[in-house]
């Protein structure tokens, strides 16, 4: 072919026929279509999730299960922060402590550290300081307290982790500028290095987060009415199986929906001063 | 009797099995600006690393304005000093870095205020209006709501060289900080940095830059191989060294080979 000086500015242009978008589109509306057809006609009773939807027991359940979730979530980060700490701390005694809770509240299954808790008074009938203050085990841990503790001490273990490699991918320059303007380890701590690892983090704990909500409905095992184990309960009375556990799910997934849009406020809250990773394709 | 801001007697600092520094002797007095020079691994980041307390010496001595930095000596014994004097005796002392270190999270105004509001408790106010006439000294007083991503690499090291500025310091050392530099962004920063030396703050610099050196040291040391090999007035070690490796570096610097040198 022979060089011409046409400009494709000046010429018509082709439209793009996207032939595998279109296909795609038409398969998955099928599939979709034949979904919404399989629900209306199954032997699900509408009506009864909808009654649920918001029945107050329902509400309370959810209530619960967030209650439970952002708790030990928070109790779980600062333990969390503590240990990733203390794993870079030079004292060996400090350092080999945040290994150790690591180390077991990581390896031992949830499902055995709520029993655990729960159970507690079987070995400890009485807890608290000799001659202090004392207490029967058996009034002190209900099932929000063991639920509390459980989820609190496997997020902390959890946690420590995704925080130190937040830690770690701070520059060290960063703790020399800040070092050379005079500030103490807690100052740089706060002002320089905690908010640059807080970035990288909020992904990795907004996961961890939405799956300690879905986690929480182990804690009906030892008796916490959070949503799970509310539906269950209510289904064990009416028989309404399915429609319950669609309840509970809906649940879920409007709750998980509204924490994503926080980390989504939040990550942009902390973007600042960074450049935005680009999309592909 | 005026005493020496920086006195460094026979100081030596091992890495493992590295011995970085070996008898550094170096005295800088109040209103000096000493340039030094040498190879690279010569031990020079690592010294200035010793007076600003990044690094802890192990053997010698190292004074800063009349105080032994990071050690109180009682009856012939040694002792660390805790962290919070050491953090003390270090803002004394600003320091400016080769890669900036600027802090990303922070505009160039937030850079400069952050050290004076929680490190000297300035009220806010007062931190402003000083950051604002350091920016405007450096030459930035438009860019005080940038961020550093946002700043080219010679901006980035005026907004450094005004955040360290801004914590007042006796002393302000500089680590080879025109070298992350584009060629024609080095000028920016030696201007500023002649500027700071003409208001009579004591400078030590690391730099590579032979004219800056000239020009503006009252003082230059040449070291190689963690020691000192000569020190002297500009003209006496860059022009007329009297020790044959000086004059090998020189000749390497000059055809633009610092690195076989
Ligand atoms: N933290 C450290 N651990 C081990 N060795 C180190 C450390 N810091 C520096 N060194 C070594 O000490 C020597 C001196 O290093 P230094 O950074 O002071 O050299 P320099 O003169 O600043 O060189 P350059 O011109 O390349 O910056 C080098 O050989 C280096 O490898
Ligand atoms: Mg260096």
């Amino acid at each position: 072919m022979s060089i011409v000086a046409i400009d494709i500015a000046q010429m018509k242009r082709a439209k793009p026929r996207h032939y595998g978008r279109w296909l795609g589109a038409l398969v998955l509306l099928l599939c979709l279509g034949y979904l919404v057809y399989a629900f209306a006609v199954g032997k699900i009773d509408w009506g009864t999730v909808g009654n649920y939807l918001f029945h107050p027991r329902i509400l309370w359940a959810v209530g619960m299960t967030i209650f439970l979730s952002v708790v030990s979530m928070t109790i779980g980060v600062i333990i969390g922060t503590f240990t990733a700490l203390g794993r870079s701390s030079r004292n060996p005694v400090i350092s080999s402590i945040a290994a150790f809770y690591t180390w077991l509240f990581r390896g031992a299954p949830i499902l055995l550290q709520l029993l655990i808790w729960y159970n507690l008074a079987l070995i400890f009938p009485v807890i608290g300081i000799p001659g202090i203050w004392e207490a029967d085990t058996v009034r002190i841990m209900s099932p929000l307290a063991a639920a509390l503790i459980a989820f609190s001490l496997h997020e902390g273990a959890y946690t420590s982790e995704v925080i130190r490699s937040g830690l770690l991918s701070v520059d060290a320059g960063q703790h020399e500028a800040a070092k050379s303007i005079g500030m103490s380890y807690g100052l740089a701590f706060r002002r320089i290095i905690g908010p640059q690892a807080l970035r990288i983090v909020i992904p990795p704990l907004s996961n961890e987060f939405i799956g300690l909500l879905k986690m929480s409905a182990l804690a009906s095992v030892i008796g916490f009415l959070e949503l799970t184990g509310t539906a269950q309960d209510i289904y064990y009375v009416n028989t309404k199986i399915m429609e319950m556990l669609f309840v509970a799910t809906a649940w879920y997934l409007v709750v998980v929906s509204m924490f994503s849009l926080g980390q989504f406020w939040l990550e942009r809250r902390l973007a600042r001063g960074f450049v935005y990773g680009g999309k592909h394709g | 009797m005026n005493s020496p801001i920086v006195s460094a007697q026979r100081v030596s600092k091992r890495f493992d099995k590295f011995q970085a520094l070996t008898d550094v002797s170096i005295d800088v007095e109040k209103g000096e600006v000493v340039c030094i020079v040498g190879p690279s691994g010569s031990g020079k980041t690592t010294f200035l690393r010793c007076i600003n307390q990044l690094e802890s010496i192990d053997g010698g001595s190292l004074w800063v304005d009349g105080e032994l930095a990071g050690y109180r000596v009682e009856a012939d014994v040694v002792h660390r000093l805790p962290d919070k004097e050491i953090a003390r005796q270090r803002h004394l002392t600003g320091m400016v870095f080769q890669r900036f270190n600027l802090f990303p999270h922070r505009t160039a105004l937030e850079n400069i205020i952050e050290g004076p509001i929680h490190v000297l408790r300035q009220p806010r106010r007062e931190a402003l209006d000083m950051a604002q006439g350091l920016l405007a000294r450096v030459g930035l007083a438009a860019k005080a709501g940038s961020y550093p991503s946002e700043l080219s690499g010679g901006q980035q090291q005026r907004v450094a060289i005004a955040r360290a500025l801004a914590m007042k310091p006796k002393l302000m050392l500089f680590d080879e900080p025109t070298s992350a530099l584009d060629a024609e962004l080095v000028g920016e920063v030696l201007a500023v940095m002649k500027d700071v030396a003409a208001t009579g703050m004591t400078m030590v610099v690391v730099t590579h830059e032979l004219n800056f050196a000239r020009e503006v040291a009252d003082k230059v040391v040449f070291m190689s191989e963690g020691r000192v090999i000569e020190t002297g007035s500009p003209d006496r070690v860059l022009t007329n060294p009297e020790e044959a490796r000086t004059r090998s570096f020189l000749s390497a610097v000059l055809s633009g080979n610092s690195e076989a040198a």
